[in-house]
């Protein structure tokens, strides 16, 4: 009863084009959610999926885009099942494009598996919370934000600014300490441009990082409904290879932005009511469906730990697509223009960022038991010296009491030394902690209230020996 | 068989969570049905003369027109009995832990298992006897669910009036599906009365009568307690940007506050914050009784990326559970993370269906709606010949798009909500936690609740006042500074801002992780609330008669204040009173010094 026949079914009955949709007529037993083929005239075959059908009419999406098909010519083909990814390892260290084509010119992939692109939740109740710290080498987020195996921490940026980089350091860096486990990238790109493509991929060739990563790769060029698919095609992988061959996947999306307008324009083109600023009411949901593919399962040795990146327009972070995010991701780590424009690299604002994840991650056996009180001070620190900044500028310097000079200048060594640092600089945590220590070693020690007297003993680099 | 097979409806076509069903005349408004050849549930919303439109509560992918409907015959319902507790259903009420085990880590479809263990068997005590009469509410017996509810009641079902026992089993250990009683109903109507029961999620239960929300819901957080209490029988609102705290702040809630029953429903939101709920509350011990806080717990868990319909239903399906633990006169507490969610689901569906959309997309009855929902709070005398009182509080958190509180769902909650707790973006920035906002945040409950502190605690309602006006105050003198810098203000308004950063830091900021800050009884609270203000009060004198504010703040008693908090509730008491003595002390000393 439950079984059905599989049966390929054909038919030349499109009566509209619309945007990325095809409707197509008289279509009966077509499944919701059916993989599609469509053949245009000149005989090529691009690929859709069923978004609504009923006895009269069946509407597909073409991830290729409908440019170049007409009402007569086209065959539209319903395989009966859902869009599958040809999956085993031989996908590690390839390169495909958008819809999950081959593109490195080497051999086809041999499947040992065909799983359907959109997945499955995961069990609430099989989820292994996450606790293992993820070393990134970078002070701003081991430091402050730290990340941990199965987070899902996006990067929240600006049109101009050093996302880029950012993303591929950690990628090149990233590393859980103490362990010689299957560590690998999955890398998917949604309408980045060839230049942004192409310095990825050096940079993970440069590293040795690209024969232990799968790259899916939807350039600006190419079409933007693929766009829909490609992260699901990235995300299938990164489950297939977690939680099936025991890797440790760290999967990088960037940009979500591109995704959610690809999002906007089928929504548009299906007519449907729109919610804030022209994004379908659905979007968190569908954003959700990305996101929520990560972490870790109890009994399971693999995990999918989550970068998506996304560009916020006009660096308005109350815009649907980082606040939505906002909403689903453990955090958000954001990188700020102001301290783009002085120089500063990373510009990671700490302020506003946040890992929500953190306090499981850190502390003794993870990495350093003076972890949290440090960070803590930092923040107050930090927090403190940027609200005295902003009253130097009503008021002026001569205003300012000793103590206030103090957290001045505190907050700028922490912007130059701290969250400053090269793009191939790789620190461990205790490097990252021993700087935040020096910083705060500037103050008298009843300032640091956030610090027990026992970790002011153990760690101050006044009490420690100087053994170099 | 071919009369059954006529009842059968056909899809006629298929949108994401929405399927239209044609030939299905005989058909009820909400009622169950079975969609498509693998016969995953769905729920029937709207009925357009033999067509149907159903909700479906599982991914629809796979399905296609010509599809049979099978009508069930039974509204969308739960089940309840004994078992509830300590178990995480999904938002249509199937329990995970099975799902787990019958389908792996990832949710498969078409999986239907009892919400309740089957061959469980429990101890039944019965309380009543044959001959006796009775009406629906009244109790049959007892078992024990769980160590933090010793007596889960086996009520008579609601609507039976002037019933008589006429039989009723011994005490002994049963399922939940052995009849434990009969109860004639006249007109030889015999009712046969098991351990579980079925209730329709959309239909409230129903009680005699709502009393007043006279008794405060004490949660452990002192900005809730002191300054914005909510009642047993309330309903409050926390609306919050992302990282504002909303899910600490629920989590804190579930675990602390004082209720017999917490009914846990995440969702729309995060797996891994549930799988920390599953995590920590076996190991959290409730701070009364000493026992894990998961024997008073049910979860209903729905997250993100779990179907939309059931996503809507879970709210309900956590309030009818609810209403059954507050009908055997219980105080239950329901956290709903999020409700906006469960308004974008509506939304969603909504728009399937082409509805005409109101503000934001969403439907013209999502304000209804939420209303219809908060409305199943309060406190009431439940039904039953004996006089019982139970009560349900409702929190409910909003997640507002970017953190505006004008969008409709906030507006539409704030409308029926008595308790709102605004979270501050901005204070949470700065890791002030819990990040509400003292100056927005209000409780409509505090005028009533502060007669019930007022008993134990005489000076509570003058502290909680003094803390709102320095608190009113800071901000005023705040804005002065910004203006003319600090050196404008004069050593009283200094001693004013320090006071409010004393309340502020010492005071309402609480470290949810600390073991000694995360809980904070009533004692511990007031006596808080008395050192600081006694500092205040002493120290106003001394700035009165010249002394320096710096100089005040210097003492080690002063600075001793930053640490209270981190002092353990049992210890409180005995430091409350070394503080106190050594703070008059210095502060006598300081006055001394200003005379001689």
């Amino acid at each position: 009863m439950t079984t059905k026949s599989i049966i390929t079914r054909e038919f030349k009955t499109v009566s509209g084009i619309s945007g990325p949709l095809l409707f197509v007529q008289e279509t009966r037993n077509v499944a919701y959610g059916e993989y599609v083929e469509i053949v245009a005239q000149d005989g090529s075959v691009r690929h859709g999926q069923v978004l609504e059908t009923s006895f009269e009419m069946a509407v597909v999406q073409v991830f290729e885009g409908s440019g170049g098909l007409s009402r007569e010519h086209t065959v539209v083909r319903f395989t009966g099942e859902p869009l599958r990814f040809a999956v085993s390892t031989d996908v590690i260290g390839r390169m495909f494009n958008g819809s999950g084509k081959v593109i490195d010119n080497g051999p086809p992939i041999i499947p040992k598996e065909k799983l359907d692109v959109n997945g499955s939740p995961i069990n609430p109740k099989s989820r292994a919370y996450p606790t293992d710290f993820i070393q990134t080498g970078i002070s701003a987020i081991d430091g402050m934000n730290t990340l941990s195996r199965g987070q899902k921490l996006p990067l929240f940026s600006g049109n101009g600014l050093p996302h880029n980089e950012i993303a591929a350091q950690i990628a090149r860096q990233a590393k859980v300490r103490k362990t010689e486990e299957k560590f690998l990238l999955i890398f998917a790109a949604l309408g980045i441009t060839v230049d942004e493509a192409r310095f990825f991929i050096n940079s993970f060739e440069e590293s040795g990082a690209l024969s232990r990563s799968v790259l899916f790769i939807n350039l600006a060029q190419d079409p933007a409904i693929e766009r829909i698919l490609t992260p699901r095609l990235a995300l299938t992988t990164a489950e297939y290879l977690a939680f099936e061959e025991d890797y440790h996947v760290l999967v990088i999306i960037t940009d979500m932005t591109n995704y959610c307008e690809a999002l906007r324009e089928i929504s548009a083109a299906r007519e449907e009511v729109p919610g804030r600023r022209g994004y379908p009411g659905y979007m968190y949901t569908d954003l959700a469906s990305i996101y929520e593919r990560t972490g870790r399962v109890l009994g399971k040795l693999g995990s999918i730990t989550q970068m998506p990146i996304l560009t916020m327009p006009n660096d308005d972070i109350t815009h649907p697509i980082p606040d939505l995010t906002g909403y689903i991701t453990e955090g958000q780590i954001i990188i700020d223009r102001a301290l783009h424009r002085r120089g500063i690299y990373p510009p990671i604002d700490v302020l506003p960022s946040l890992s929500r994840l953190m306090k499981e991650a850190i502390g003794q056996n993870k990495t350093r038991d003076d972890h949290r009180e440090l960070s803590d001070q930092l923040y107050y620190m930090y927090a403190e010296g940027r609200s005295l900044r902003e009253l130097v500028a009503v008021v002026g310097e001569e205003a300012l009491t000793e103590r206030d000079h103090l957290y001045l200048r505190a907050a700028d060594r922490f912007e130059k030394e701290f969250v400053s640092q090269g793009r191939y600089e790789e620190r461990s945590i205790e490097q990252t902690l021993d700087i935040g220590w020096n910083i705060l070693s500037s103050f008298p020690e009843s300032e640091l209230k956030r610090i027990s007297l026992n970790t002011i003993q153990k760690y101050h680099p006044s009490k420690r020996s100087r053994v170099s | 068989m071919l009369k059954q097979k006529l009842k059968f409806g056909i899809i006629k076509k298929v949108v994401g969570p929405v399927v239209f069903a044609e030939n299905m005349e005989n058909i009820t408004m909400y009622e169950m049905v079975k969609v498509g050849l693998d016969r995953i549930i769905g729920e029937v919303i709207r009925i357009e003369g033999d067509n149907a439109v159903i909700q479906v509560y599982e991914d629809t992918t796979g399905v296609s027109p010509g599809e049979p409907v099978e009508p069930t015959g039974a509204l969308l319902s739960v089940e309840l009995g004994p078992g509830l507790l300590n178990q995480i259903f999904d938002g249509i009420q199937r329990p995970l832990t099975f799902l787990e085990k019958e389908s792996g880590f990832f949710i498969r479809r078409g999986i239907y298992p009892d919400a309740l263990p089957r061959n469980k068997k429990w101890h039944f005590i019965p309380t009543k006897k044959a001959g006796d009469k009775v009406v629906g509410g009244d109790i049959l017996g007892y078992v024990k669910e769980s160590p933090l509810l010793e007596r889960h009641a086996i009520m008579v079902p609601p609507q039976t009036k002037n019933g008589l026992i006429s039989y009723i089993i011994e005490e002994g250990d049963y399922t939940i599906d052995e009849t434990i009683a009969k109860i004639d109903c006249g007109n030889n109507n015999i009712l046969e009365v098991k351990m579980v029961t079925k209730w329709p999620i959309r239909k409230p239960r129903p009680i005699k009568r709502r009393v007043s929300t006279h008794l405060p819901l004490i949660t452990g957080q002192r900005i809730i307690d002191a300054l914005f209490p909510i009642a047993k029988g309330g309903t409050a609102a926390i609306p919050g940007g992302f990282g504002t705290g909303k899910t600490v702040m629920q989590h804190q809630l579930a675990q602390w506050a004082d209720a017999n029953v917490i009914v846990y429903i995440g969702c729309g939101e995060r797996g891994n914050e549930m799988a920390e709920v599953l995590e920590r509350f076996p190991e959290l011990k409730d701070p009364r009784s000493g026992l894990p806080l998961i024997n008073r717990t049910i979860l209903i868990a729905n997250v993100s990326n779990m179907p939309i319909a059931a996503r809507e239903a879970s709210i309900y399906t956590g309030m009818t559970i609810a209403e059954y633990y507050r009908d055997m006169g219980y105080d239950v507490a329901l956290m709903a993370d999020s409700t906006s969610r469960w308004a974008e689901a509506l939304r969603e569906i909504s728009g399937r269906l082409e509805e005409m959309p109101g503000e934001e997309g969403y439907p013209a009855y999502l304000s209804s709606r939420i209303a219809e929902f908060y409305e199943r709070a309060g406190r009431c005398e439940v039904l039953g010949s004996d006089e019982r009182y139970g009560s349900i509080s409702v929190v409910g958190a909003v997640s507002p798009p970017g953190a505006d509180f004008s969008e409709p769902v906030t507006q539409s909650t704030l409308r029926v909500v008595k308790v709102f707790w605004a979270l501050d973006t901005s204070l949470a920035q700065r890791r002030h936690f819990p990040a509400i906002n003292w100056l927005t945040s209000y409780s409509l409950y505090k005028n009533e609740l502060d007669l019930w502190f007022v008993k134990y605690f005489p000076n509570w309602p003058n502290l909680t006042k003094e803390f709102m006006q320095v608190l009113q105050e800071e901000e005023e003198l705040i804005e002065i500074v910004r203006l003319v810098g600090p050196d404008a203000l004069s050593e009283v308004q200094k001693l004013i801002l320090e006071y409010a950063r004393k309340i502020r830091e010492d005071y309402l900021m609480q470290h949810a992780y600390s073991a000694a800050d995360s809980y904070c009884d009533l004692k511990k609270n007031y006596y808080m609330m008395c050192l600081l203000s006694y500092f205040y009060n002493e120290s106003k004198k001394l700035v009165g008669n010249g002394v320096q504010v710096s100089k005040i703040n210097s003492l080690p008693s002063v600075q001793e204040l930053g640490r209270m908090k981190f002092i353990p509730n049992e210890e409180f008491e005995a430091f409350y009173f070394d503080l106190l003595a050594r703070l008059k002390e210095d502060l006598s000393s300081l006055a001394l010094g200003v005379k001689s």
